[in-house]
Parts: structure tokens; sequence; C-alpha cells
């Protein structure tokens, strides 16, 4: 059943068009994330579904009955803002209780010490109820914020970009947080980020916004295997996928400028651009293709090798630390059933 | 263990480390700064402090040559300003001194040879400017209040060119319309009237309140409200709850300078108050009345004029000095 829906929406700031025929749904208990560089248009469809902004043109439909003409008051969503919106001239307690507070609600005060209370233990911040908000740290703040979104129980959390002002340390452990106090409540969020590896690790679902347009709704298993554009393909994974201009000669792909050739999808186009995830590539002394270390980026857990061959350089991605040195001649095989064929508009080709 | 490592709590340091309080150099700046504040603070103060004193000087003693710093202090200046009095003869003040029935006030009156017929105006003087300065005030700010909201928050047509026109009623100099306005003003018989000054100021003073406020709501983000509305409040709730409490410092530096206009504001007053509506500013000055110039009674009525924007400054200084730092603190 799905919670909010989203029909064709369009929503134009004088000549800038924000968002263009977004449809997509939410579903109950579930975590979805909308992915999408900045300015994409991801704020907006948040402040549209809140009813802060009119849309021009679609509808918003919560369990299926439009609530275009509701108040934001009445939705009974929750939204936590990209910057920080605490209240400054009140103490962290009154900051998570002014939601339970509105005149809608009526609610006992014992009640409400209750919700903030358990609130606050949930995100540790009880140490923090009688400061005011103005000398907290980014992080605290950002608990605050959330704080204030989960004391009640809505139809929807909006959260906004919420760890992007974070550390890196902070981030993690908010997300990890945030995940867990979802799925044991089963809580609905829609959730916004630009930072793939966010929307990878935490949503049920990805939506990915570019200027304005869905172009894919899919799992995180889907947007990354199976991305329907270059877009998407480059959007998600780190280091970057690697994106090679090709050409078909027979049963074969030749990639330009380079040695590999790869076997060719079972469609008649005759240019292509070949996507090969950098964990894909993997140096083996009985690979099929040779070519010269360029660059080594070690992490840790893996290391990054910059492989050159012919005029095009690969990425490709080693467990651990590696031997090899810069100007070391390198054989790598390249798995071929997990290669990405687009065709030159940058669509993705399903080969099949 | 722990208590070796160099992040563990050390025993407090009770002296200063701070480099402003140990170098001398820093020490020496912050004594020249010192001395040159109370220097400027002594200038500024030399008229109010010359004023004060004069307000507590006996006549001879107002306009001797050179000034007198010490002198004998008597209250005859504000006896002379708070009451009319008639000049008596030779033979009545001989007959008025013979009386056991004075007051201390009629004798110091009978002192000068003069006797007490009645109080002066200058109470009701200074209730009018009490009420047209402080209902204007709260008209101009509460008005200029929603109006600066209204211009901040929502797209309004032509807003800019409406900001404009709200200035330049600012722009033509009052004494160009003021005797357009005392015949408009006799016609719509509010001539004299509080209602006619206080509408006159209000609408003087709205101009400056719509633009000074607005100011001070732009730097309020609206996520603040927004984050409102979405949790159950109304725009005006909303209002009441976050955007009020947050532009406390605006309004109160608004109030301030709208009620120093309008408890200054003289050539108005003068030209459309006759006795009624009459205010301090231009009835001070007519002190100098009876028999040469009354420099003391005419101090005291300045340092009585003095003392109520004096204690509404100084009652809003908490908000004032917040509005300093306000914008440094946000991100
Ligand atoms: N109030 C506004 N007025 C004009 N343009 C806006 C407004 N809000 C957003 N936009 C424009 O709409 C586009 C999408 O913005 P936004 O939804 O904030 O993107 P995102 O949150 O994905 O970074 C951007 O080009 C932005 O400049
Ligand atoms: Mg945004």
């Amino acid at each position: 059943m799905s919670n909010v829906t989203l029909q064709q929406i369009t929503k134009r700031f004088r000549q800038v068009t924000a968002l263009e025929d977004v449809s997509f749904s939410v579903n109950h208990g579930e975590f979805f994330v909308l992915l999408g560089p900045t300015g994409a248009g991801k704020t907006t469809t948040l402040r549209i579904i809140a009813g802060l902004e009119k849309q021009d043109a679609g509808s918003v439909l919560f369990d299926g009955t439009p609530v275009d003409g509701l108040m934001p008051a009445d939705r009974d969503i929750a939204f936590v803002f990209q910057q920080y919106s605490l209240y400054p001239t009140m103490t962290v307690y009154d900051n998570l209780a002014f939601p339970l507070r509105s005149p809608l609600r009526k609610m006992p005060e014992a009640e409400i010490k209750e919700r903030v209370t358990r609130a606050a233990d949930i995100l540790r911040i009880s140490h923090l109820l009688d400061r005011k908000t103005a000398r907290l740290s980014g992080g605290e703040m950002q608990r605050v914020s959330i704080g204030r979104a989960i004391v009640r129980e809505p139809r929807i959390y909006l959260m906004d970009e919420p760890l992007s002002n974070l550390d890196a340390k902070l981030r993690e452990s908010l997300r990890v947080e945030l995940q867990h106090i979802q799925k044991t409540q089963s809580s609905t969020i829609l959730f916004v980020t630009h930072d793939q590896i966010e929307a990878l690790t935490m949503s049920d679902r990805i939506g990915v916004l570019r200027e304005g347009r869905i172009v894919q709704v899919g799992t995180p298993n889907d947007i990354y295997d199976r991305p329907a554009d270059t877009f998407v393909a480059q959007l998600v994974g780190s280091p970057r996928i690697n994106l090679l201009p090709a050409r078909r000669d027979n049963g074969t792909v030749l990639v330009q400028d380079s040695p590999l050739h790869l076997p060719a999808p079972k469609t008649t186009h005759a240019q292509f651009l070949v996507g090969i995830r950098p964990e894909d590539v993997k140096p083996v002394p009985d690979g099929a293709f040779s070519g010269t270390v360029a660059l080594t980026e070690p992490l840790g857990v893996e290391t990054i090798v910059h492989i050159r061959a012919g005029g095009q350089t690969l990425l490709s991605i080693v467990p651990g630390l590696t031997d090899l040195r810069i100007g070391d001649e390198v054989r790598y095989s390249v798995a071929p059933e997990r290669l990405h064929y687009f065709d030159p508009e940058g669509m993705r080709i399903t080969s099949s | 263990m722990a208590a070796q490592s160099p992040a563990a709590p050390r025993l407090p340091v009770n002296f200063s480390t701070r480099v402003d309080e140990v170098s001398s150099r820093a020490r020496l700046a912050r004594f020249i700064r010192v001395v040159v504040v109370i220097a400027v603070a002594i200038i500024m103060l030399i008229p109010v402090t010359w004023m004060t004193l004069t307000a507590f000087k006996s006549r001879p003693d107002a306009v001797a040559v050179p000034p007198k710093i010490f002198f004998q202090p008597t209250l005859e200046g504000f006896v002379s300003l708070l009451t009319d009095r008639r000049q008596l003869t030779t033979e009545q003040i001989a007959e008025e001194q013979k009386r056991t029935d004075l007051t201390w006030i009629d004798q110091l009156a009978l002192s000068r040879g003069q006797v007490i017929t009645g109080p002066s105006d200058y109470p009701q003087r200074l209730l009018n400017s009490i009420i047209v300065a402080g209902v204007s005030t709260v008209f101009s700010v509460g008005l200029g209040l929603l109006s600066a909201y209204s211009f901040s928050r929502f797209s309004i047509a032509g807003a800019g060119d409406l900001l404009f026109f709200i200035l330049s009623t600012r722009m033509l100099p009052p004494v160009v319309v003021t005797i357009p306005l005392f015949l408009m003003y006799r016609a719509l018989g509010i001539y004299d009237t509080h209602f006619g000054l206080i509408l006159l100021y209000t609408v003087f003073n709205l101009s400056f309140s719509v633009w000074l406020l607005k100011g001070f709501i732009d730097e309020i983000p609206r996520e603040y409200e927004e984050a409102a509305l979405v949790d159950g409040y109304t725009r005006l709730q909303a209002f009441r709850k976050i955007v009020l409490p947050q532009s406390l410092t605006g309004i109160a530096a608004t109030t301030v300078f709208c009620l120093i206009f309008a408890w200054n504001e003289y050539a108005f007053a003068l030209m459309l108050s006759a006795d009624r509506a009459r205010t301090a500013p231009p009835s001070i000055p007519s002190v100098l009345g009876t028999g040469g110039i009354e420099s003391a009674a005419i101090a005291a009525g300045s340092l009585g004029f003095l003392i109520p924007v004096v204690i509404v400054t100084f009652a809003l200084r908490k908000y004032l000095l917040r509005g300093v730092t306000f914008g440094a603190i946000r991100q």
C-alpha cells in the first residue's frame, strides 16, 4: 500500500523548471531515498509534499487521496530541514516539545514529557535537554532536529540531507541510528541526499533525480547493477564506473584506443559506451589484457589501481594493499557477464 | 595511567592565561581605551550635567558670570515650572509674610516676591507628550511589523515599488507640508487633538519602521516558520511563537527610534496643537514668559522631558545590545 504518491508533478520558478513530470510512490514502512546532485529538485519535491510549495501541475496523494488543498499543518508529516531550524530562543526540551504543543494536538504535558524523554534517549541527547540550542555542536543540533521529528508519529518523515553538514564519523553513526529507528518503529521515511553511499546503505528503494526528472526508481541493487543510463551509472559507485566509447566488430566490441575486446550484446547498435565497474577489472597473472600501472591509491581495506592501456585508463579496485608499483606491467581480466552497455545517448541497452 | 595522559583533567587554573590579561602592551592598550572612553563620556555628558545643575540653581546663580559650579541648591526652578504665579507689590509681600499657613512652596515663591495662583500647564503637556508619543509609537511599530513581515515573506505584486512609495513619504521636508496639514486638520476638525498628532506621527514613522523591521525579519530564516507550519501551527501562531521572539531586537530598536522622533517633534506640534493636545517640546520655551528668562525653570522642564525617554531606552537596552551580536553568531 502506498503511503505517499506523486503524480506527474511539475514545478516552475519563473523560467527555471525545478521539477518536470515527477511521479513515484513511497510505500508504508519504507525507507525511500531520493538521490540526485545539487539543484536536481530534491528539496522542492519535499516542500511540495509538505505543502510548503504549490506545484504547477500534478497531484500529491496520501493513501490514494489527493491532499493538494491541505495546509502543511493538516498533512501530518514531519520535516527535517537541510539547514538547522532549531529555535535559538528555546531550550532543547522546548524545541523537542514544540510539535507536540501544537494547538492541533492538545496533548497533556505529562505525555509530552514522556515522549520528549523517549526521543532524547533514543538519540542520546538527554543530557542536553536544558541547554539553549545556540551553543550546541553541529552533530548535536542535527540530533535535536531529528528528535523534533521523531517525537511525533507522523504519516511520513521528510528528511532533507540531514547528515550532510556533519563530519564523516558522525554521519556514519547517525546513519546507523536512523536506520535502526526506522526499522524498529517501522516508520516511513523519504530521505533526500546527494551522497550515493547514504542512498545505497540506508534505502529500501532509491529514486534518482536529475535536473527535475526521475531517471530511475529501484532497489539499491537495481540502481547499482542495472543503471538506467550513464548518469545513474556514474552517480553510484565509488570509485566511478569506467565508461569507454566502443564499436561493434561482428561478435565483439572493440574499445576505442584500447586493446580491450569484449563480447557484444545481442543488439543492432554499432556504437556503444561500455561501463565496467572498477571491482570487475581484476589484475591477475593470466589476465587476458595487459597495461601499465599509472597510479595506485591505497585506502587500507582496498587499493585503487589506475591501469593505462592504449589511450584509456581503467580504474581497478583490489582488496587490501598491493605490491604493484607505478610503471609496472600488469595483466588483468574483465568479468564479461558484469558489463554495462549504453547507446550513444547514454541509455542502457538490455542485451537479451 | 589516565592521570598521565595529556587529555586527563588537571587542577583548575585559578589565574588567567589570556594574552590580553598578561601582556603589558595589551594592558597599556586597555588602559588607553578606558581613558578615551571616559573622556568622550565626559564631553558628551557636559550639556546634560550643566542642565541638571542649572535646574537646581537660583535665578542669580543661573546667570552668574563666571558660571558657578558650587552653589546653594534650590527648588525654585521646579516651582516656577510647575506653578502659575503673580508678582506682588511691596505691601502685599509684607502682608503675606505675616501669614503662618504658608507651605514651603509658597514661601519659596514669596522669597522672590510672588504668590502662587495655581498649577501650571507643564504636567498636562508632559502627559500629552507621553500619550501622543507612546500611542503613535505602538501603532507605527505594530503596523510596521505586520507590513514588514508581509513584504519579507509573501510575494507581493510590485513589492519594490510599494516599498519605494512608502519610503518616498519621507522625502518631503516637514516644513513644506505643515501649512497644508494645518488647513486640512482644521477642516477635518482634528486640529489640536491627540488623535491628530498620533495619526501624523504614526504615518510619519511608519515608513521608517517598515524598512527597519523588514531588514530584521529578512534575517530570520524562513525555515523556522516553515518548521512550525509543518509541526501543526497556523501562520499567525508561527508568527507569534517564532518570528516575534526572534525580532525583539529589531522591535526594540525601532521602538526607540520612533519614540525619540515622536517625543522630540517640534514643528508639527507647534502648528497643529494649541492647548488641549499641546505636547512638551513647543511649550518648554514658552516658560520663558513672565519677567525675564527663567533659566532654572527651562532646565527643570527639559530635565523632566528627558527622563521618560531615558527610562524606555534603558529598559530596552538588553534587546538593543543583543542586536549587536545577533548577526555574528548565526552561521
Ligand atoms: N524559491 C525558489 N525560487 C527560484 N528558484 C528556485 C527556488 N527554489 C528552488 N529553485 C530552483 O529549483 C531548482 C531545484 O532546487 P532544489 O529543489 O533546491 O534542488 P536540490 O534540493 O536538489 O539541491 C534549482 O535550480 C533551484 O535554483
Ligand atoms: Mg536541497
